[in-house]
């Protein structure tokens, strides 16, 4: 009979190996030592920059000599409520709001299918298709988009091919959503707004509808349910915290950017334009900041609806 | 007796795969009626093809005299209570019960009395504003046994009901199970791969090998007289008697079963063997033994004594005990 062997190995020897030994016998250090430097990024520089915003939000600035006023005053908030201020903040929520709800009805669909019958090459084929066009630079995607949207452009061209370019025109007839031709108005900035963070949506929305175990679509239906009705109580409700995390992405992008509604679009003002030109050329910092909080209080309160809404109960 | 469910040459198949092939079985109205087989015989394809969750590829299902292929199971009044009972997590409790009738477009107070009746129907009165994820298995099964039953469906569905529970709860839910179904009179189906499960609830079993239906009846008939080598191997753990062996004692060339508690030991008459193994079962003992080298096993009551491993002993049994099935050369 062999001699049995070591129950316990011997210690192995080196520093890395002596490290490797305290690190699994003291598994928080280990934690510690992996967070520290996320933390630290996060919260110095992050969360630090963000509390600079907010504290320079309540600075003014002296309207004769231009220069801020660093004392902690109400007044750069009031001045966001004269009505110029005010009208871009509710066009910007306007379309933040309109292309959320437009990217979730056309994302819906797609997550669907890719969650629930999309397998192997397929869904390969689609994450690719969701993907690629985030590959892409941002600014090409929406120079592309003026050339498809200028009255010159490819969409124009394709409707008077189809002898519809009246159906074109009566639709830029109209107020507020109409213009010269789609690449200034309302409806182009839209448009590319969705083209530009539908993936935003679609992947989360596709990640909540494929936690919904098929089961469930089968007790409903077995319960009565038509698939109207399926969807309507046990879909949605289960998908919406994926509606919410695809939604903060649209929301807060469109409430943020500033390039899109100057490329395409009216020449009006967005929030992220006004920003930009306040603390750039006219060295309205504190206005500037106030701008920059906007959108923070905004998604503050759609986060809380949200929850209240219960949309967060079935995680 | 009125036909609850009626299949007629039904097949179901996924490309190639057969899950179900020429079924032809018949559901009596009232009935407790057990679907057992192995896992990938058919007998939850069965199920899903009655509650509709599946088309037959080929054949003609009919519910209470009216055809069902074709109908979603939306519009059928069979209740399902599904394996891993697929309660919705959104809900609390009472608002699972009462989700079909809510579809149904009952008022609130009406169905959630409906569902509390329910619940106190299957003994868990109170727990109505709980989420399904904070029950116990136990609970969530019944939960899912009163979310279906609260419909008053025609045919209950059970596919494996029981499988995820430990032994002691699935005993006290078959006893449960008995009674709900002698109390509301409906027609009981139910998937289990438990032969335990099917002989001691059911009023008559169906035993599922590779998509095709082997034998129906009472759980009496497919213990004591298995139609196949298959029945009486997967019912009971039956000794499977090759042909040779059983022309050796009745002069025919036929497979026979017996069972191991029909064979008994002798002081000297009889077959002569020799012990291999012994496992002590608490109520009895199995002994498998050697007979020339076909190994039996047999069941002892535990208070006789038992023959040491190695041992040569002589075993009997009643020639009527043995049950002859298919003939072999």
């Amino acid at each position: 009979m062999n001699s049995p062997s070591a129950a316990i190995l011997p210690g192995r020897q080196g520093l890395l190996r002596r490290l490797a030994d305290t690190l699994w016998r003291r598994p928080r250090l280990l934690l510690l030592l992996m967070l520290a430097p996320p933390v630290l990024w996060l919260g110095v520089i992050y969360l630090g920059s963000l509390l600079a915003l907010l504290v320079q939000s309540f600075f003014s600035i002296d309207e004769f000599s231009g220069l801020i006023n660093y004392e902690f005053t109400l007044k750069t908030y009031r001045e966001l409520l004269i009505p110029a201020n005010l009208d871009i903040i509710v066009r910007t929520a306007s379309m933040a709001a309109a292309v959320t709800l437009a990217a979730v009805i056309v994302a819906f669909p797609i997550a669907f299918y890719a969650a629930r019958y999309a397998h192997g090459k397929w869904k390969a084929a689609f994450y690719i298709g969701i993907m690629l066009p985030l590959w892409s630079s941002y600014l090409v995607k929406i120079y592309a988009w003026k050339l498809v949207l200028a009255k010159e452009g490819i969409l124009n061209w394709l409707f008077s091919k189809l002898h519809l370019t009246w159906l074109l025109d009566a639709y830029l007839s109209l107020p507020l959503i109409g213009g010269n031709s789609l690449s200034v108005s309302y409806t182009g900035t839209f448009l590319v707004f969705l083209y530009v963070w539908l993936p935003f949506m679609i992947l989360p929305l596709q990640a909540a509808l494929e936690r919904v175990p098929g089961n469930l679509l089968e007790a409903s239906a077995d319960l009565g349910g038509s698939p109207r009705q399926t969807f309507r109580h046990v879909i949605m409700p289960l998908a919406l915290p994926g509606v919410i995390a695809g939604s903060i992405f649209t929301f807060s992008l469109t409430l943020g950017d500033y390039i899109i509604p100057q490329i395409i679009g009216s020449s009006r003002l967005f929030i992220g334009q006004a920003v930009y030109s306040h603390q750039g050329t006219a060295g309205n910092i504190p206005l500037a900041a106030a701008f920059a909080v906007v959108p923070i209080v905004i998604m503050g309160f759609y986060l809380w609806m949200a929850k209240r809404a219960g949309a967060f109960d079935a995680l | 007796m009125s036909t609850a469910v009626q299949f007629a040459g039904v097949s179901r198949h996924y490309g190639e795969v057969k899950a179900l092939d020429q079924v032809d079985l018949e559901v009596f109205e009232g009935e407790f009626f057990a679907m057992l087989g192995p896992s990938g015989s058919g007998k939850t394809t069965c199920l899903r093809l009655v509650a509709g969750f599946e088309q037959p590829s080929a054949g003609h299902i009919e519910i209470f005299g009216e055809t069902a292929e074709g109908v979603p199971p939306f519009r059928r009044n069979v209740n399902t209570v599904f394996q891993d009972y697929a309660l919705f997590p959104h809900l609390n409790v009472l608002d699972n019960v009462a989700y079909g009738l809510m579809i149904r477009g009952v008022n609130k107070a009406e169905r959630y009395r409906s569902a509390e009746q329910a619940l106190e129907m299957v003994a868990l009165p109170g727990l109505g504003q709980r989420r399904a994820g904070e029950l116990s298995g136990g609970q969530r099964q019944r939960v899912a046994l009163a979310r279906a039953l609260v419909n008053k469906p025609r045919v209950l569905l059970l596919d494996e009901p029981l499988g995820a529970l430990d032994l002691k709860l699935r005993e006290q839910m078959q006893e449960e199970l008995k009674n709900l179904h002698r109390q509301l009179g409906i027609t009981f189906i139910f998937v289990t791969h438990d032969q335990n499960e099917a002989l001691s609830m059911a009023d008559r079993v169906a035993l599922f090998n590779d998509g095709r239906v082997v034998q129906v009846g009472t759980p009496r008939e497919i213990y004591r007289q298995p139609d196949s080598r298959f029945v009486a191997d997967f019912v009971g753990s039956s000794n499977v008697l090759p042909p040779e062996f059983v022309a050796s004692v009745t002069g025919e060339q036929r497979w026979a079963s017996l069972r191991p508690e029909s064979i008994y030991l002798t002081p000297s008459a009889g077959h002569s063997a020799s012990v291999v193994a012994a496992s002590f079962l608490g109520g009895s003992t199995r002994l498998s033994v050697d007979v020339d080298g076909l190994r039996v096993n047999l069941m002892l009551a535990s208070v006789a004594d038992v023959p040491a491993v190695g041992e040569r002993v002589f075993i009997d049994w009643k020639r009527e005990d043995m049950h002859l099935m298919e003939s072999g050369a």
